[in-house]
């Protein structure tokens, strides 16, 4: 059996995130790809392994959002023991999964996206990051840190101080919120909340002084995808998935989770181990969906909190049916940070999280499993087959990256077509390509370099798939 | 019952004579690094992490399975036994998969405490990477002979605490693993009677209570040295 496998040391060791850009007969740019590095291997390796370890196992994968993947893989696990989890258990994976929104978005506001709308594209990269921040705004910098710290905080008081807590496990939970962990968020909130506030008033400035990136900053129709309750407000770690066009019309609701592979097809790209997650019944590329905060906000009716709700309702505004601007992420990303606020805030007044029922007990009651919850980049999938000892037959990963793929092509596409003019690729354009990508805050090595630019090759290909020109920087 | 006198680094040490070297030295407040060794049962010698010098003799002695002489000068830290200890230890790491982050035992692991009381910052044998597979048929306790350092613990308290011998040691040299009765799946075994013993015994993450995740694995072994102090001292004969 001839089989060849590449591995291409560029990718591997310096991380830079690939683009190619296409240009039609006459020049222009017809369409773009924006190369994510998946390692596929790890759903091969975990074959074998009993599954009552992957959920610290699956943390792993991603050194960014661990908790995602605890969570999702928890919950895999307790569709293999066909059990209800105790309900203080299910709180207390919420609580944990508010803390990971919390930290997540607010690493990517204001250490990572933040430098570059409020010192402008151009400044040099060097300057163009956290610590020209806190030159430039100091109070600001330090807040966001801060904000970070109280979602970091949220976790490690549930989890423990270890990196990768496989706290959350098959069945529940492995312990409550104690009282002093209690006290010590409840004393954070007043704070959390005032630099939300802070965060608000900046970006709604930045919208006004950045109309232009608003329209061309991946604006474009798609589907959106994220968890609802069955109501319709906003989800994050249990209800059904709903699908939403660019007109907001409901297009599927209350789709069974597990069910996943009824309705989301993966399309395989020539040339790459990645695949495209698209809505099956549209085809591709008409099924193109994005996940994440605009997703989650788009497809949901309310928050199902009072400050969040009444955001979501200037959100709303600046959409004709969908917010269809991938600029406005950000902004959905705060009012995400809001909710999860006021979340923690409630359920601070629960008496059930300090409950020491905490996880149930069952064998292999069901060959396959299916987690899926919200993490901060988008809805993630777990799914697992096992055999009837427990031992995993087959893993498969969906997440959130790999979903907006699409879009985030279509995105770098949007903004080079601004830029590109005869072979040349531009310093500007790079630029902002790099925070076109930013706004869905992908979950790779190479998105989160936050001191520096972003590690970018960017080539530019001619109709016949002849390379025109290259230019990597980072 | 005569006694031995003799020294242990240099601190002059008496015990009864049929004690082992390793009792003697624990009995004196010496601490030997061991592995193999299980309080309430006997020991084979198998790990040969405690090892130890005598004056006059050339090679190493295990401590656990060497009986006290009169006289005997003992060494039990040198850089030769260092150098030993580090070089086993590392060998019993490079023979199988330990993946320590996303193991049951992680921080609850003889071994893993061992590697770290020793030093062992790398390994500088190539890992073998062998393809062992782990049993979880069994309703009870799962095994995996990816963390399996062959100390026969397991065994000993299967056969002589709890009288069962559904566990033993099959194969040679890097193809030697533990099975269950003859050589069956741990669930199918029709001598296993759930006591739990092995799991109770077993130094790192290769035998563990079905269900657990990383690093839940944590064992209780005063259960193990009740059962047989009171057998020993007949506390339960009225
Ligand atoms: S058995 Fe011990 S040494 Fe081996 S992987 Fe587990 S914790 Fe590490
Ligand atoms: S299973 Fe545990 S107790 Fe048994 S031989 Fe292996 S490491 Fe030792
Ligand atoms: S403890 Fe003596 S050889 Fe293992």
């Amino acid at each position: 059996m001839a089989q060849r496998i590449i591995i291409d040391p560029v990718t591997r060791i310096e991380g830079h995130a690939k683009i190619s850009i296409h240009l039609d007969d006459a020049g222009n740019v017809s369409d773009a790809e924006f190369h994510v590095v998946e390692f596929r291997g790890f759903e091969k390796f975990c074959e074998g392994r009993p599954y009552s370890e992957m959920p610290g196992i699956t943390p792993r994968i991603c050194g960014i959002c661990p908790v995602s993947h605890l969570l999702a893989s928890a919950k895999a696990g307790d569709a293999i023991m066909a059990v209800n989890i105790p309900p203080a258990a299910d709180k207390l994976r919420r609580l944990m999964n508010l803390g990971q929104f919390i930290q997540s978005h607010a690493l990517s506001f204001f250490h990572l996206s933040a430098p570059d709308f409020l010192l402008g594209w151009d400044t040099p990269p060097a300057q163009r990051n956290v610590f020209g921040l806190i030159a430039a705004n100091k109070e600001l910098a330090r807040a966001g840190i801060r904000l970070r710290q109280f979602g970091q905080e949220v976790i490690q008081i549930l989890g423990g101080q270890k990196v990768h807590p496989a706290w959350a496990v098959p069945g529940g939970v492995r312990s409550a919120l104690s009282e002093a962990g209690r006290a010590k968020i409840r004393a954070w909130l007043p704070e959390a909340h005032a630099t939300t506030r802070v965060a608000f008033d900046l970006f709604k400035h930045t919208m006004e002084t950045h109309k232009r990136e608003v329209q061309f900053f991946g604006n474009f129709p798609s589907l959106f995808m994220g968890l609802v309750e069955p109501d319709g407000t906003w989800e994050h770690h249990g209800g059904k998935l709903r699908f939403t066009d660019s007109s907001g019309c409901i297009i599927a609701d209350q789709l069974e989770p597990s069910k996943y592979a009824d309705y989301i097809a993966e399309a395989a790209h020539p040339g790459s181990y990645l695949k495209s997650p698209y809505y099956s019944p549209l085809g591709c590329p008409d099924g193109m969906y994005r996940v994440g905060p605009l997703a989650r906000l788009n497809v949901a009716e309310r928050m199902g909190t009072p400050l969040a709700d009444a955001e979501l309702k200037l959100f709303k505004g600046l959409g004709r049916g969908a917010v269809t601007s991938s600029f406005l992420y950000h902004y959905a990303r705060l009012i995400e940070i809001l909710t999860c606020i006021e979340r923690v805030e409630q359920l601070m007044d629960d008496p059930e999280l300090g409950s020491d029922y905490l996880r149930a007990d069952a064998g292999i009651n069901s060959l396959r499993g299916v987690g899926v919850s919200e993490a901060p980049r988008g809805t993630l999938f777990h799914d697992y087959t096992v055999d009837r000892d427990g031992l995993l037959r087959k893993v498969n990963l969906i997440v959130a990256t790999g979903q907006n793929n699409l879009a985030m092509n279509q995105t770098v596409a949007q903004i080079a077509r601004h830029y590109v003019r005869g072979t040349d690729i531009p310093e500007a354009m790079l630029n902002r390509v790099e925070h076109g990508i930013r706004c869905y805050d992908p979950c790779l090595s190479c998105s989160t370099h936050a001191v520096g630019q972003m590690p970018l090759e960017v080539r530019l290909l001619g109709p016949d798939g002849a390379l025109l020109n290259r230019v990597t920087r980072g | 019952m005569a006694a031995r006198t003799f020294t242990i680094d240099g601190k002059l040490v008496t015990a009864e004579e049929n004690a082992t070297v390793l009792d003697a030295a624990t009995e004196a407040g010496i601490d030997i690094p061991t592995l193999c060794h299980l309080e309430g049962v006997y020991d084979v010698g198998a790990c040969r992490l405690c090892l130890v010098e005598v004056t006059g003799i050339g090679k190493l002695l295990p401590a656990c399975t060497t009986r006290v002489a009169e006289g005997m000068e003992i060494k039990t830290d040198s850089e030769r036994l260092r150098k030993y200890r580090r070089m086993t230890i590392e060998l019993l790491f490079a023979e199988r998969n330990h993946v320590c982050a996303v193991c049951v035992a992680n921080s609850h692991c003889e071994l893993q405490a061992l590697a770290c009381r020793l030093g062992m910052d790398h390994v500088r044998y190539d890992y073998t990477f062998p393809r062992w597979s782990v049993d979880n048929t069994h309703t009870l306790f799962g095994m995996d002979h990816n963390r399996c350092i062959l100390c026969t613990r397991c065994v000993r308290v299967c056969w002589h605490i709890e009288g069962a011998g559904t566990k033993n040691v099959s194969g040679r040299g890097s193809h030697s693993h533990i099975i269950s009765d003859l050589n069956q799946s741990w669930g199918s075994s029709e001598t296993c009677t759930r006591c739990g013993k092995c799991v109770m015994g077993c130094p790192t993450g290769a035998l563990f209570a079905k269900g657990v995740t990383v690093s839940e694995m944590e064992r209780d072994r005063t259960k193990l040295e009740f059962i047989v102090t009171a057998r020993e001292k007949k506390q339960w004969i009225a």
